[in-house]
């Protein structure tokens, strides 16, 4: 479902980006260089403190409700710095800034622990795979390809209609989709890593295998991992998004962007527009900046373009 | 080739074996059950109601009778929410619909995606490529539950209120008639059309400097000759791989479109099997989609190897 | 459907639609009403789900029921009041024990395919509907109206050949019943009661309501049927009463979303909505004044409260379920959130079913400010709330816009009335039902809908025996009282009681009883808004010739 795009582009990737430190700050100097990069950073790092701030100048909390201004009198609860109602309310007659603040946080979260969670799975996986080699590398990788063929969507529909909804099984069903793709990515690294001189020479001084893993694969893959789990992590916000417009997101009265626009676009004909404008506003800024910054941090990666 | 195509042939039957289970197992672990309501049958009736269907039989029984079934006549049994259909009806006619609205939101996003790429990897950092960028940036995070409500405000609410008429019905399906088919594309296909649009600039860009390119621009080839002859097939490796999951994609996102258009396709039955429990209609799909996956898998690996002459199996 | 008989049955729906069209056009007004005409007839409406069947002995819905019952004919039909009137019986008569009732069917009646409709077709589908083997999951109505041996017969213990129904001759049936029913002849309005034409069952076999086999006796015929999109009837040539049928094509259009279904009405794809998205009504009736309606509809809303141990022991004390009832501003709920013309309820039983007056109770009478005080005084007597042992409650709906509106209002309502805290637990319907069924729960949301026009319909829920019970809710007072009902002559003082029996105890936190919000055209003449279970007959309705 995920992340074939990044496949690809990430296939391309050196065989091993990391040398010393001269490298990353080679790809410092490049992302730096990058406006759109930059600029998308900046804003991300804005959306984290809208985020986790954005709560304290809120004139109500996110779940308190107005009984003047819900249901048919939602249009009543214009966006307006006097009522302190700064985007307006929502149809339930909450303040919508406050579940703005909210349904970012959420939306960010989600976003980035699911993909954390891939990268997670994936890396180890790929790694142990790619380095033991032979019989288990085949089985492993035949695993991965039958998983792949296997429509996860319905899959990730059919777990959370049947264990309920939770931010737990969002993070286990979205993170196991995406792992695959990461594994594949990471093995064909492992696979050129593995003959270097610093892991023949941690096999010849007899550490264990998996200490190998842990301690000299796992590191000189950061780089790729660090591109797959940004261009991951939007991916995730979108289909968080999708599944709560099937009614399987986050529970009530936590909210997350994609809730909230997907309440709002219910609301787009009857005059109450805002309730839709303000959450897509920052779902796109928020989508916007990390395909920025995901794509400069690609460019930086990638030593072709030196 | 031939030997690779049957290896991977065989690999699809243990897999969808695996995926069989694996979704009776949910199944079975699911709370609730087809015949649940807020009336709750009296316990004669649902006797009778799950002998009917099989239901009172063993898990294991279950499973193996769905699956000799399936095997052996192609039957994937009676729909247990819809009383007067079998699966493979509401699969004969729902899935018609969504390979129709499917095929041609896959071309669209092919043909637009890709000349936009192309276009804007040409013009690399002119207004062109920006204005590219930003649209297909745009159109990838506009989710296509918001997108559909728009077009039908903007093609049928709004023209009919005030113009004398919609331009386009707002739903429906009449048998695949173009004017219904028309706003399902639309809305399946922008978002895919923006992801291939952003791969296709980027890969095109990335074979526009790389040094075969540059040695041919150095001959004195004319670029659109170069950009035809020697950079599309490779730049359309990564898209080409990227349209196979965006087509399965298509199939199983397109809950969206049945629902705001109500189409009758193949998604939002199975979103509402899921819901009601209609475990047998939740098979047939989830196969259903299982084998397309396969398959689509293998044409895309089957288009790269003719496309990229290092890839031999 | 194979193409072969799509075109048939397209090529049968023009034919027909064009004798209808000339026909309309020579009777240009109503034949009672005088009003002119629109010289076409034919109307779509739209409905949210698919039909689960649209076989009379299967069908389990509302929506399915309108439709088995254009295509069919029971013994008795409703008219627009809703109340028993001849259908395909001309008259009926009832023994003196009131348990042997015998119709008399009208000569005329034919099937679509010409066969005359005969009593044996009656027997043939109710037998059909108990039978074990079609295994429907409405049987247990047969049940319920106390049909002889029906419980023996769906258990599959008899053989169907004993159910309580016969044909002497080809013009009688008659229904042996267990106990006297004044209900009864409104009872076999019902889609479970239809006749079926046996030979077009057993021909037509898993394809039986595909529109070539579907063998019908009333207005109308299958013409089409696509699943996920629509369903089309037309006037069945063959009915017996097919001069006065007014309206030619009927067709269902199938849409999730009620929001899309609502704006396909307004850019003019359809003629009715069934059903309009909630707290839309004020603007659309002042938009659209002549086209938004509003009609109670027989259901109510309440909050189920889990009773047994697994449930939230602070529920078990009285004054802590009263305190969290009189702090439900009610108003707000149903003139905000709905705003639909539904009513404010303190009791179970919808205030507009036939000759129930609501017993006149305190929380009724009182200001919201009264209630608050009240309940104020009451969870701080009960020790819990704003100064006592804090106190969190669960409240389990299913998902949907309007459930979650209204919990996330009394969670607010308790919260700033009592200082109770809630948890909001969403769950999709199935899960739903099985944590509703198993008890656990604290405190659910829920809703009943009238079997029949009568209050022990909602009443029957608080009898400790009942398996609809969820909140296994136990008073033996309640249970003595249902079971002397049964038998008293006048049993409306009785029901009185009930509720405020159950009102004292707060067995369950009532919310509102229904209203029905459609936008329905104009010139769309003659909808039953009178009938409180919401049954309409399209051969009831006309198009009058609007502008």
């Amino acid at each position: 479902m995920f992340g074939a795009r990044q496949v690809d582009v990430l296939a391309e990737l050196p065989d091993a980006p990391v040398k010393g430190r001269s490298l990353w700050q080679d790809a410092r100097a490049r992302f730096l260089r990058n406006k759109a990069a930059v600029l998308g950073l900046i804003t991300l790092i804005l959306m984290t403190v809208f985020a986790v701030f954005g709560g304290l100048i809120a004139q109500y909390e996110p779940d308190f409700v107005d009984f003047s201004l819900m249901g048919a009198n939602a249009y009543r609860g214009v966006p307006s710095i006097e009522t302190g109602h700064y985007f307006g309310v929502d149809q339930d007659g909450r303040d919508l800034y406050a579940r703005v603040v909210q349904g970012t946080g959420i939306s960010l979260l989600v976003g980035v622990v699911g993909s954390f969670v891939a990268v997670f799975i994936g890396t180890l996986y790929g790694a142990v795979s790619g380095y033991v080699g032979g019989r288990v590398d085949n089985i492993m990788m035949r695993t991965v390809d039958i998983l792949l063929s296997i429509p996860f969507m319905f899959v990730l529909i059919l777990m959370l209609v049947i264990f309920g909804q939770s931010l737990l099984m969002l993070f286990i069903g979205i993170g196991l989709i995406s792992w695959l793709n990461m594994a594949r990515i990471a093995r064909g690294q492992t696979l050129t890593i593995k003959n270097k001189e610093f892991v023949e020479a941690a096999v010849a001084s007899g550490v264990p295998t998996f200490t190998i893993i842990l301690r000299h694969i796992v590191p000189n893959l950061a780089g790729i991992v660090i591109v797959y789990a940004t261009l991951l992590i939007p991916e995730i916000i979108l289909f968080e998004s999708f599944v709560s417009y099937l009614g399987l997101g986050v529970q009530e009265p936590n909210t997350s962007l994609g809730a909230l626009i997907n309440l709002g676009a219910r609301q787009m004909n009857n005059g109450t527009l805002w309730m839709l404008l303000f959450p897509l506003a920052f779902f796109l800024i928020t989508l916007f900046a990390f395909f920025f910054v995901g794509d400069g941090l690609r460019d930086a990666l990638d030593p072709k373009d030196r | 080739m031939f030997a690779y195509i049957v290896r991977r042939l065989a690999i699809a039957v243990p897999t969808l074996l695996i995926l069989v289970v694996f979704s009776f197992v949910l199944m079975f672990a699911a709370p609730g059950g087809p015949f649940d309501s807020e009336r709750p049958l009296p316990p004669e009736v649902m006797a009778n109601v799950l002998e009917r269907y099989g239901l009172d039989q063993p898990y294991w029984k279950q499973m193996f009778d769905y699956v000799k079934n399936v095997v052996l006549y192609f039957d994937f049994g009676p729909s247990f929410q819809y009383r007067d259909r079998t699966v493979n009806d509401v699969i004969a006619q729902g899935f018609p619909v969504t390979l129709t609205y499917g095929a041609w939101s896959a071309l669209v996003a092919v043909v637009v995606g890709v000349s936009l790429g192309v276009a804007a990897a040409l013009r690399q950092n002119t207004w062109l490529d920006y204005l590219a960028v930003g649209i297909t940036i745009g159109a990838q995070a506009l989710p296509n539950f918001v997108m559909a409500p728009l077009l039908v405000l903007f093609f049928t609410l709004m023209p009919a209120l005030y113009f004398g008429g919609p331009w386009l019905p707002g739903g429906g399906w009449n048998g695949g008639q173009w004017d219904h088919v028309i706003m399902p594309v639309i809305a399946l296909s922008t978002s895919y059309m923006a992801s291939i649009a952003r791969i296709t600039r980027s890969s095109m860009l990335e074979t526009l400097n790389s040094n075969f390119i540059r040695t041919a621009r150095a001959k004195g080839l004319p670029m659109r000759r170069v950009v035809w002859r020697h950079a599309m097939k490779p730049a359309m490796l990564p898209v080409i791989s990227y349209v196979g999951v965006a087509v399965v994609g298509m199939i199983t996102g397109s809950v969206v479109v049945d629902v705001a258009f109500s189409t009758g396709g193949i998604g939002q039955f199975f979103v509402n099997s899921a819901f009601n429990r209609d475990y047998a209609v939740i098979m047939g799909i989830t196969v259903l989609v299982g084998a397309l996956t396969i398959l689509f898998n293998l044409v895309v690996d089957i288009l790269y190897a003719w496309l990229d002459p290092k890839i031999r199996y | 459907m194979t193409l072969h008989s799509k075109l048939l049955a397209s090529t049968a729906a023009l034919m027909i639609a064009g004798a209808g069209a000339a026909w309309a056009d020579g009777h240009a007004t109503h034949p009672e009403t005088g009003e002119p005409l629109a010289s076409e007839q034919s109307f779509s409406y739209s409905i949210i789900d698919d039909f689960p069947s649209i076989d009379p002995q299967l069908v389990e819905d509302v929506e399915g029921s309108s439709v088995a019952r254009d295509l069919f004919e029971g013994l008795m039909v409703e008219n627009a009041a809703g109340e028993a009137v001849p259908g395909v019986a001309e008259s009926f008569e009832v023994s003196d024990d009131g348990m042997t009732y015998t119709f008399t069917l009208r000569e005329n009646a034919v099937w679509s395919n010409g066969d005359p409709v005969v009593a044996g077709d009656f027997v043939y589908g109710l037998q059909r509907a108990a039978d074990p083997e079609t295994a429907s999951p409405y049987s247990w109505y047969v049940e319920v109206m106390g049909v002889l041996n029906a419980a023996a017969v769906v258990a599959g213990e008899m053989p169907v050949e004993e159910l309580g129904i016969s044909a002497p001759d080809d013009r009688t049936v008659v229904y042996q019943i267990d106990a006297p029913r004044p209900y009864f002849p409104q009872m076999t309005t019902f889609p479970t009661t239809f006749p079926a034409n046996r030979a077009a069952v057993e021909a037509g076999g898993e394809d039986y309501t595909s529109p070539e086999n579907f063998v019908s006796n009333g207005a109308y015929v299958l013409s089409e049927y696509v699943p996920g999109e629509k369903l089309t009837r037309v006037r069945n040539e063959m009915y017996w009463d097919n001069e006065n049928t007014i309206i030619d094509e009927v067709t269902a259009l199938i849409i999730n979303d009620s929001n899309q279904a609502l704006t396909r009405y307004l850019a003019g794809e359809l003629d009715l909505v069934m059903d309009v998205p909630a707290g839309q009504f004020p603007r659309l009736s002042e938009e659209y004044p002549d086209e938004a309606l509003s009609f109670p509809s027989s259901c109510s809303y309440y909050y189920l409260i889990n009773h047994t141990d697994s449930g939230n022991p602070a529920l078990q004390n009285a004054d802590v379920r009263e305190a969290l009832s009189l702090a439900i501003d009610r108003g707000v709920i149903v003139d905000n959130i709905l705003a639909g013309g539904q009513k404010e309820a303190y009791t179970f039983t919808h205030w507009a079913v036939a000759g129930w007056e609501t017993p006149d109770i305190d929380i009724a009478n009182m200001t919201q400010e009264e209630r608050n005080a009240k309940a104020q005084e009451l969870i701080a007597g009960a020790g819990y709330g704003t100064d006592g042992e804090p106190l969190t409650v669960e409240i389990l709906y299913n998902t949907s816009d309007s459930h979650r509106s209204i919990a996330v209002a009394i969670g607010q309502m308790w919260k700033q009335t009592l200082g109770v805290e809630t948890e909001l637990a969403n769950q999709e319907w199935a899960t739903y039902l099985d944590t509703r069924s198993e008890q656990n729960y604290q405190v659910a949301r829920a809703g009943w809908c009238a079997d029949y026009n009568e209050p022990s319909t909602y009443l029957d829920l608080f009898n400790s025996a009942s398996s609809y019970n969820d909140g296994k809710f136990v008073n033996e007072e309640i249970d003595a009282l249902l079971t002397e009902a049964k038998t008293a002559e006048d049993a409306m003082p009785i029901y009185q009681q009930i509720e405020q029996i159950a009102s004292e105890e707060t067995a369950i936190l009532p919310i509102y009883h229904y209203a029905s919000v459609r936008m329905k055209d104009e010139n769309l003449a003659n909808w039953p808004t009178e009938n409180f279970l919401q049954n309409w007959y399209s051969k009831d309705l006309y198009i009058t010739a609007g502008e």
